[in-house]
């Protein structure tokens, strides 16, 4: 059963760049929910100020550039992952969390 | 902080090893989330269930042993994080328990520690708050152990339908019910199964170790086996209405990605992984809206999932860069790539294929082989020169009750113009047929082909 999951939190609060120790603790931990065989995808997202919004309505395209003032965003990153259920989607999403220190995930089924 | 009023001990399925009351860490600092549902630490639980044993049974030097350990862990676990919530990093907080009551037991039959070789029970003893998974590993071995496991789980000496389960329970982390339920066998006969291979392995001291020399290859061979095996009852299952049980896929699949990532040097590691990847592209496609089973040609290709595609070829790739000698799961993994970057039946590269199945015959010899190789020489170069080979195999006879050797006779026979002779071929297939669909099928096709001949 595959889970897509992906980071929220506003956008407009910086977020602090990430220490050489995060980074290589967010490898490791990359690497074991690789080798788990969970992680079948994974990257990061850029700021909505570098990305536009599409949509088409009665024929006509709308494209409207970034930023855009939603509350909460779909920050930082995604994942794809492959688990026997829900419940160990949510328990490798706590372990990201914990390796991130803080921040909020959701999780949804990929059909 | 866990009670030490005497509590009825929960036994794990093989019966426990400590009589004594659980193993508490004092000054364990509980998680953000303070309580912890019966649920999440049993999901827990069998995230961390193989690397536990694996960590275990190096240091008990008993496979069966480090089970009963692994499983008191989780008694503990039920015990404390419930109120406490799961400790930080909880495979660390299991393996540390686990080693503390292989201790305490050792400590307290002094015949035991004669008995299995306990290595580094000290450096254990004393360890008082809730270490980091940096130091449980810090002899990095936790990977290396989690593969001696599996050629442990799957040696020879014990019987297919053993390693399978046993592999399921140890490295898979399912219970003896899970496996029951996948294999729809009464549980007894799954835990006694599990039971006697851990007995006969534990009486034969099989060596906690990765085979090396001569030995190795027969051994990953083992190894490969049964994580095809396992896949194949989840591709077209022997047992049961549904025609596949994809929990079983899904198994074998996680089996053979953890172990591309334990022996990533193997080149048929790779080939199984890639074979696995692209079969279970095709899963959802195989299967009409009434459970009845589509053939490949047959099959809504768009229907196929392009990520598993993808990472079939690139492990088949990465199997062929290990190695120019390339093996039968490699081989297989390359016919059902030729399949896999058709995006109709019309752009199969046939002659590939025909090529590939003569090379995996030469492998492994096998008539259904032949018969599949027939097939992809009638698209190659026409139905004549496969029929030439059809009759090859039909010759021997081995086959003679096997209604696709007669269909597929049956349709090149019509093909090239013998009509009477195809009718008679496609009566042969209906009759053998075991599947409504596919003796209808050749029934109609044996009067069309009747109606042909003038």
């Amino acid at each position: 059963m595959r889970f897509f999951g992906y980071t929220l939190g506003d956008e407009s609060v910086p977020m602090p760049m990430p220490t050489a120790e995060d980074m290589s603790k967010m490898d490791a931990f990359v690497e074991e929910v690789t080798k788990a065989g969970v992680l079948l995808a994974t990257g990061g997202l850029g700021p909505s100020s570098m990305g536009a919004k599409i949509s088409l309505n009665n024929g006509e395209f709308t494209v409207v550039d970034g930023p855009f003032a939603e509350a909460k965003e779909l920050i930082g990153g995604w994942a794809l992952m492959e688990c026997r259920d829900l419940d160990e989607a949510i328990e490798w999403s706590k372990r990201f969390l914990s390796v991130l220190g803080g921040g909020e995930t959701r999780v949804r089924p990929v059909f | 902080m866990a009670e030490s009023v005497a509590c009825p001990r929960r036994f794990g399925h093989d019966g426990g090893v400590t009589a004594t009351g659980p193993t508490t860490f004092p000054s364990t600092p509980a998680s953000p989330s303070p309580a912890a549902s019966t649920a999440a630490i049993e999901t827990v639980f069998r995230i961390e269930f193989g690397r536990l044993v694996a960590g275990l049974a190096r240091h008990v030097g008993d496979v069966s042993l480090a089970e009963d350990l692994a499983q008191d862990a989780l008694v503990d676990a039920l015990r404390q994080w419930p109120a406490q919530g799961v400790p930080r990093n909880p495979g660390a907080w299991l393996m540390t328990v686990g080693k503390r009551k292989a201790v305490d037991l050792f400590r307290r039959d002094r015949t035991l520690l004669t008995k299995y070789a306990l290595i580094g029970a000290g450096d254990t003893a004393d360890m008082g708050d809730e270490p980091t998974r940096e130091i449980v590993e810090a002899d990095g071995q936790i990977e290396d152990d989690r593969l001696r496991l599996m050629f442990v789980a799957c040696h020879p000496m014990l019987s297919v339908t053993a390693r399978c389960a046993l592999t399921l329970r140890l490295l898979g982390g399912l219970t003896t019910a899970e496996i029951a339920r996948a294999y729809l066998q009464p549980e007894p006969t799954i835990a006694q199964r599990i039971v006697r291979a851990k007995k006969a392995i534990a009486n034969a001291h099989v060596p906690f170790e990765i085979p090396a020399g001569p030995d190795r290859a027969a051994r990953l061979g083992s190894v490969l086996e049964v994580i095809y095996l396992v896949y194949n009852e989840g591709y077209s299952a022997t047992a049961g209405d549904e025609w596949t049980r994809p929990e079983l896929c899904a198994e074998a699949l996680r089996l053979a990605r953890l172990l591309a990532g334990l022996a990533p040097d193997e080149p048929e590691v790779h080939g199984l992984l890639a074979l696995i990847e692209i079969q279970s592209s095709r899963l959802k496609a195989r299967i009409g809206p009434t459970g009845e089973p589509i053939l490949l040609l047959d099959q809504d290709r768009h229907a196929w999932d392009r990520l598993h595609i993808n990472r079939g070829l690139a492990a088949l790739a990465r199997a062929e860069a290990l190695s120019a000698d390339i093996g039968p799961y490699t081989l297989q993994a390359a016919i059902a790539a030729c399949h896999a970057r058709a995006f109709r039946p019309e752009e199969t590269d046939w002659g590939l294929l025909a090529d590939l199945y003569g090379r995996l015959a030469a492998l492994t010899p096998s008539p259904i082989i032949e018969l599949n190789r027939a097939v992809a020489v009638s698209f190659a170069t026409g139905p004549a020169d496969g029929l030439d080979v059809v009759e090859q195999v039909a010759a021997t006879g081995a086959l003679d009750n096997y209604h696709l050797l007669h269909s597929v006779r049956a349709d090149l026979l019509d093909k090239v113009g013998r009509h009477a002779e195809a009718a008679h071929a496609f009566d042969r297939a209906a009759a053998l047929a075991q599947n409504g669909r596919e003796r209808q099928l050749s029934a109609d096709r044996a009067s069309a082909s009747r109606q042909r001949v003038s």
